[in-house]
């Protein structure tokens, strides 16, 4: 297949990021020209990924991979985009603060993740990674008038900038070990043990680790993730929890695969103890909060755990877990998200689980498809949450990691504790103060639909996708 | 000239010391801008690794990573300094230690 036909999501996207800045510069005052044009773009590019899902290769001197996993995770980061993109328009119009440049950066976000899902060289690894983080910082301090919304972008700039220096030095002593940077070449050079300078190689490994681990938000790298997701706007946490933790992730699959098969077992142990610890304190830590956003922020972080054990697997039904796990988590995250920006009633305050009380008889619909995606959280069956974690599991148990799988069972027997309280605040207590005014319209709104839908039939037939996923790497 | 007459590991050993001076300076410094700088200072710090080891290796591809950071590193102070700035006019402080309203 043609390079530039089997690399078109990711064109069409970085494209349509650079184009979309023009459209808004063009049309000052059209109503929401910019809005449309970016949901156009991101459902170009999806039926783009779809398409190309089945044209496996490299493409542009083997600078990216495409198709196969890849075109996959497109289609997850296009999905999350105009999940975000419907759901915070309505959202940022009720604080009077609608911008263009909202969408804009949302594409630019998931063209920077693109490139992460797709590159097959440092260099592109490098560039997604960045584009992805500056998008983000500027997303997370949107509300730029609220107190927490720009102290939110100012831990994720210190502290996601700080990583990168750690990024990329590990990438700069690799390219010295190794005199390469695309991955093919650095495998090579491991596998032929023709190394120019070995001795640095470990050590560049290890910072490219911190590095991601930080943008992933892995244990003992978690601390930013709280406060970050917690006073960031609600849609855009419910994006970068979700499709940002996703491409992070997907940037260790090329690292797992081209590297970890010749390094013997010390990164594998490394990546399995990190997913024991970031479960262990994501869901310790969760349990004990009042609001319910910071609850979600420090869940993100253990579900990021979960996912980081099909990586310390590393065998090929954990890294397709990760992928179906990352897909799973994506919708039930975002629409967890999209309930509670409906419930919010300012920018200053965030929804506390009290305010949910009685939310079942006010709204049930609403209080209904919460509870859907709380238990796909809490990996209760039949939800895609189960299968997910499902997966993972037994691919760390073929890898021989049983003591891991165990210590993923019982972090989601305690995230059951406090996802079912929202579920009970909802159903089962009456309501106290008055209700949230709620538009109730807003039930009906697209993206909670999708969320819900693909919560129900990823858990119904999972199998499509973990077989689609599985092919990959055979 | 020839570089080869300077080692490679002493390039090495300065760019890792300039890092960690870098990553001192994050970890101490309260001031958001001085913190800032520190980190630019990791980013140069890198810099030099790509450019010592492309001539070292005789490859170009370091060299071009250099161009990369750089431009990277200006879109970071760009959006650094906007931060900061919309920090200051919401709290007339830019001390990091300063700014504390998400706690649990």
């Amino acid at each position: 297949m043609n390079e530039w036909l089997s690399a078109s999501p990711l064109l069409v996207v970085s494209l349509a990021a650079v184009v979309a800045l023009l459209v808004d510069a063009l049309n000052p005052h059209s109503e929401r020209v910019t809005y449309r044009f970016s949901l156009m773009a991101l459902a170009i590019a999806l039926i783009a990924a779809i398409a190309t899902i089945p044209f496996r290769g490299v493409a542009f001197s083997s600078m990216l991979r495409t198709g196969g996993a890849p075109a996959v995770l497109d289609c997850v980061f296009a999905i999350g985009g105009i999940l975000t993109i419907l759901a915070a328009r309505p959202y940022i119009a009720a604080r009077n603060f609608e911008h263009d440049e909202f969408y804009t950066l949302v594409l630019y976000s998931t063209s920077g993740m693109m490139l992460i899902a797709h590159a097959q060289h440092l260099l592109i690894l490098f560039i997604g990674i960045e584009v992805m983080s500056l998008s983000f910082y500027v997303l997370a301090g949107y509300f730029r008038q609220t107190i927490s919304s720009v102290e939110s972008a100012l831990k994720y700039f210190l502290l996601g900038a700080f990583a990168t220096g750690f990024f990329v030095f590990g990438i700069a002593l690799v390219y010295s070990a190794t005199g390469s940077l695309d991955f093919g070449g650095i495998s090579n050079a491991i596998t032929s043990q023709s190394l120019v300078l070995p001795s640095l190689l470990p050590i560049g490994i290890a910072l490219i680790i911190v590095g991601l681990g930080f943008k992933v938000a892995v244990f003992p790298f978690h601390q930013w993730a709280p406060d970050v997701y917690d006073g960031a706007p609600t849609v855009v946490t419910g994006f970068m929890s979700t499709a940002g933790k996703a491409a992070a992730l997907g940037a260790f699959i090329p690292l797992v695969l081209d590297i970890v098969p010749f390094k013997e077992q010390s990164i594998q142990t490394v990546l399995a103890l990190s997913a024991a610890g970031t479960i262990i304190i994501g869901n310790v830590a969760a349990v004990v909060q009042r609001r319910i956003k910071r609850m979600l922020a420090y869940s993100s972080v253990a579900h990021a755990g979960y996912m980081l054990i099909g990586l310390a697997a590393a065998n090929h039904r954990g890294l397709s877990a990760v992928i179906f796990y990352a897909a799973a988590y994506l919708f039930m995250q975002i629409g967890a998200f999209v309930v509670l920006a409906i419930l919010e009633r300012d920018v200053e305050r965030s929804v506390e689980l009290d305010d949910c009380a009685g939310l079942a008889t006010q709204h049930p619909a609403l209080a209904a498809a919460m509870a859907l995606f709380m238990f796909s959280l809490a990996g209760i069956p039949p939800m895609a949450g189960f299968f997910g974690k499902y997966y993972l599991f037994t691919a760390a148990i073929e890898a021989g990691y049983t003591w891991l799988a165990i210590i993923g069972v019982l972090g989601s027997m305690v995230s059951v504790y406090y996802y079912i309280g929202v579920v009970v605040q909802m159903y089962f207590k009456e309501a106290t103060a008055a209700p949230p005014t709620v538009d109730p319209t807003s039930v009906k709104r697209f993206p909670l639909v999708v969320s819900a839908v693909a919560v129900i039939v990823l858990g119904i037939v999972p199998s499509v996708l973990e077989s689609l996923l599985s092919s990959f790497w055979k | 000239m020839n570089l080869h007459a300077v080692p490679f590991e002493w390039y090495l050993i300065l760019a890792a010391v300039l890092f960690t001076i870098g990553a001192v300076g994050v970890v101490t410094r309260r001031n958001a801008i001085v913190v800032f700088m520190a980190i630019e200072m990791m980013l140069n710090s890198v810099n030099l690794v790509f450019i010592s080891a492309a001539q070292f290796l005789g490859d170009i591809n370091g060299q071009l990573f250099v161009l990369f950071v750089m431009a990277v590193a200006a879109g970071e102070a760009a959006i650094g300094l906007a931060i900061v700035l919309a920090l200051f006019r919401n709290k007339r402080t830019v001390y990091v230690d300063e700014v504390n309203v998400l706690k649990w």
